[in-house]
């Protein structure tokens, strides 16, 4: 994806770096999102159908708002836009202080799971 | 335990419910196996940011780099439109423990895998998930030509708390693992519904 990009030189990624791109260069350098922290399995949905091409945004912003057409969770899209967990948290972080994305938390880690669930489950295995 | 959405064209599209297994053990246990035969299996790469030296790679030469990559296998199964289940083959090597704090943070429970021919090396997953309170079966992926040993050999040998389920499996073969994962989720239920009782 960014490798179709133009390239550019910054005095910090040198040779010595070797030929390739550490994940946190397309962030900046930043390895956190802004304000919030997204479960892995957390799931986001896109709040608009496509980006304005106005706005700052890299194209991994684009990729990831049109793969959250539908809900899709964390390690969904970072599977599907083969890019790291910790670089898509922080494009994710953007787009909701963009209001771009809507982010739905799963349950709390506390709370037990659902035996009606738990059953759904099974039921569902077993029908593989 | 679902969350609806109805903010987007007056409609409500529902968000789905995503449970994590954790399938851990020693190397070349049969982890990868395991979830590529019951699911879509597919790389995921995280970037972890490195805290401090404990662990963590030996940098002298690159002292700049904070950051390490670690690739797992994920892998998928739709049960429902709104129920997915994910598996996560933990990564084995002891530096990278931090992720599995993450991982098992609300996972439904962990699959731990043994090879009766290095019955250690599953005793440090077995360890974590004990003190994590995540529920966990064990699973002895049998190789063709190793002797077989009987569940209760294996649980004793282990230590293992009592009803903490052994089962014997072939991580190659789709149904036996996906029994497997059904073994865990049963018992995943009959704690709830024990914890329950007691209450």
């Amino acid at each position: 994806m960014s490798s179709e990009q133009p390239r550019v030189t910054h005095d910090w990624l040198d040779n010595d770096a070797g030929p390739v791109v550490r994940p946190y260069a397309m962030t900046q350098g930043r390895v956190a999102p802004a304000d919030c922290d997204f479960d892995l399995v957390a799931f986001v949905v896109a709040t608009v159908p496509d980006l304005m091409s106005g706005q700052q945004l890299q194209p991994e912003h684009h990729a990831i708002v049109a793969a959250a057409w539908e809900p899709i969770s964390v390690v969904e899209l970072a599977s599907q836009l083969d890019l790291s967990v910790g670089v898509v948290r922080v494009f994710l972080g953007d787009l909701r202080s963009a209001g771009l994305i809507s982010l739905y938390e799963p349950p709390a880690a506390t709370q037990p799971h659902d035996v009606d669930v738990l059953k759904a489950v099974v039921n569902g295995l077993r029908a593989l | 335990m679902d969350s609806v959405r109805s903010d987007r064209n007056g409609g409500s599209s529902r968000i789905p419910v995503a449970l994590k297994i954790l399938i851990a053990g020693g190397f070349g246990a049969g982890k990868t196996t395991m979830v590529g035969s019951v699911s879509e299996i597919r790389p995921l790469q995280t970037e972890e940011v490195l805290t401090g030296a404990e662990g963590a790679d030996d940098v002298s030469g690159v002292e700049t780099k904070t950051t390490t990559t670690v690739t797992m296998d994920f892998g998928r199964i739709t049960i429902t439109e709104d129920l997915q289940l994910y598996l996560f083959g933990t990564p084995g090597q002891d530096r990278f423990w931090f992720l599995w704090d993450e991982l098992s943070q609300g996972a439904l429970g962990a699959v731990v895998l043994a090879d009766t021919r290095r019955l250690a090396d599953c005793f440090p997953s077995i360890d974590y998930f004990e003190q994590r309170g995540t529920p966990f079966v064990v699973a002895v992926n049998c190789f063709d030509t190793e002797h077989r040993y009987a569940p209760e050999a294996v649980a004793r040998a282990l230590d293992l708390d009592p009803g903490v389920p052994v089962v014997l499996f072939d991580a190659r073969d789709q149904g036996s693992a996906r029994n497997v994962l059904i073994e865990l989720v049963e018992y995943v239920a009959r704690r709830q519904l024990a914890a329950a009782a007691s209450r």
